[in-house]
């Protein structure tokens, strides 16, 4: 899937609103709070001697088991799959924060329910270029009240290791951008997935391609904005010869119009060639060519810029 | 022991033996491979089997009801994950007391390990009598 389509996916998911899945296999139940306390070290006798769970239990009593696959296809799964078949395969969680309602009494039964809550990326990170997913829980009692609430974040990257499949099945990308210190901030935007447009420090001006001084007020002072990715296609051209390293051809070299003024030069991806047209609407997507490289590119976009 | 806005609570040192990281998975029902199969962790590329995250929220929780004494009432923990806590390695839990009012605390907790910090964050508790722990 494209970023893009990705993106798409996560509003689908999110739209769903919460889906409520099957109740906990057991209630709440002293010998498992009595377990968890002893493995945790934890030698707090409130719990017991009020019948409550410890509040950092609240996931546990909804976990599936050993042989126990989880029944219920959650708003989270068809994400994480898609994510999965798209190459961001890695995962590693960032976040975790719970919100304890009440503690959850022994002998009643908890249900969990599932909110899509936020797509954000590609981003560039330590371990590679990812998406960060985040989802929420909340538990409910028998009262159909909440309990606990969790939002839960996780990277899916693409593994950056020589050893992995998707790095081992990518050579080094053969065109590689000259980055010196006009440039610098522009790919340093990309690898965080922002589109910077140099802006004059002094006069405002915006300009594309970055250089050294302000075409209209000659100043060497400069600073960026970052743009809404938007953009319309103002022209293109379909490249079939001669062969480009690293490229199959036919493909689409277009110049887009951004809504902050400027123009700029990227390839037009996720369309067949005959539906490109001048005009269309565009939005940035972030394509990693290598795994150090990451370019800017164009996708049709339902949003008008 | 103060309970005053920047008063530190006692450090609590963990050893993660892989008993501990084990028990601790199997107590929270997580039977995830690598946190308790040192094959398998190692096959996806991690040095050893590490403790699972809800381990982490239990730790985190009862070091601050360690420090905060039975009457404490734990109403939020919020936790930024980084650097995995393996088998072998030492968990080292330091907190200090951020916010204060009536009755109603926030602990800022970190828990370090030997490559950096595995989790750091807040955690909100009520205490049902003011004054208390002191």
């Amino acid at each position: 899937m494209s970023d893009e389509e990705l993106h798409e996916l996560a509003g689908k998911q999110a739209a769903l609103g919460e889906v409520r899945g099957t109740p906990a296999q057991d209630p709440v139940n002293a010998p498992m709070i009595r377990h968890w306390l002893d493995a945790m070290g934890d030698e707090n006798p409130a719990y017991l001697e009020k019948g409550v769970a410890p509040p950092a239990m609240a996931q546990v009593w909804t976990m599936p088991g050993v042989r126990r696959s989880a029944k219920d296809r959650s708003p989270v799964d068809d994400m994480i799959a898609a994510l999965d078949a798209s190459g961001y395969t890695g995962v590693v969680a960032t976040n975790c924060e719970q919100t304890y309602h009440r503690y959850a009494r022994v002998g009643e039964r908890l249900t969990p329910a599932t909110r899509f809550a936020d797509l954000a990326g590609p981003k560039r990170t330590a371990l590679g270029v990812g998406f960060f997913a985040t989802w929420k829980v909340t538990w409910y009692g028998e009262d159909d009240e909440p309990v606990a609430d969790m939002l839960f974040r996780v990277l899916k990257f693409r593994p950056r290791t020589k050893a992995a499949p998707a790095a081992a099945d990518r050579p080094a990308y053969p065109l590689q951008p000259a980055i010196n210190q006009d440039t610098a901030f522009f790919w340093e935007g990309v690898r965080q997935g922002e589109l910077r447009i140099q802006t004059c420090a002094d006069c405002g001006h915006h300009r594309h391609p970055p250089g050294p001084l302000c075409p209209q007020c000659r100043s060497a002072n400069s600073s960026h904005l970052v743009a809404s990715g938007l953009g319309t296609l103002y022209s293109f051209v379909v490249h079939h010869h001669p062969p480009v390293p690293g490229r199959e051809t036919p493909f689409v070299v277009g110049v887009v119009e951004l809504p902050e003024g400027v123009r700029i030069v990227g390839n037009v991806v996720d369309c067949p060639i005959e539906e490109v047209a001048v005009g269309m609407p565009l939005r940035v997507t972030y394509r990693p060519m290598d795994d150090q490289l990451v370019l800017p590119m164009w996708a049709p976009s339902k949003e008008e810029a | 022991m103060g309970a005053e806005i920047g008063s530190a609570l006692p450090e609590l040192a963990i050893d993660l033996t892989p008993t501990f990281v084990v028990s601790t998975a199997l107590a929270t029902m997580d039977f995830t491979p690598v946190h308790h199969d040192v094959d398998k962790a190692r096959a996806q590329g991690s040095k050893d089997i590490f403790l699972n995250i809800l381990t982490t929220m239990g730790l985190v929780e009862r070091y601050v009801t360690d420090w905060a004494g039975p009457e404490a009432v734990i109403e939020r923990v919020a936790v930024k994950l980084g650097v995995p806590a393996y088998a072998g390695d030492r968990l080292c839990f330091n907190g200090t007391v951020v916010s204060r009012e009536e009755g109603r605390f926030t602990v800022e907790v970190r828990g370090k390990v030997s490559l950096g910090d595995h989790a750091t964050g807040t955690v909100t508790l009520a205490l049902a009598e003011e004054g208390k722990p002191c």
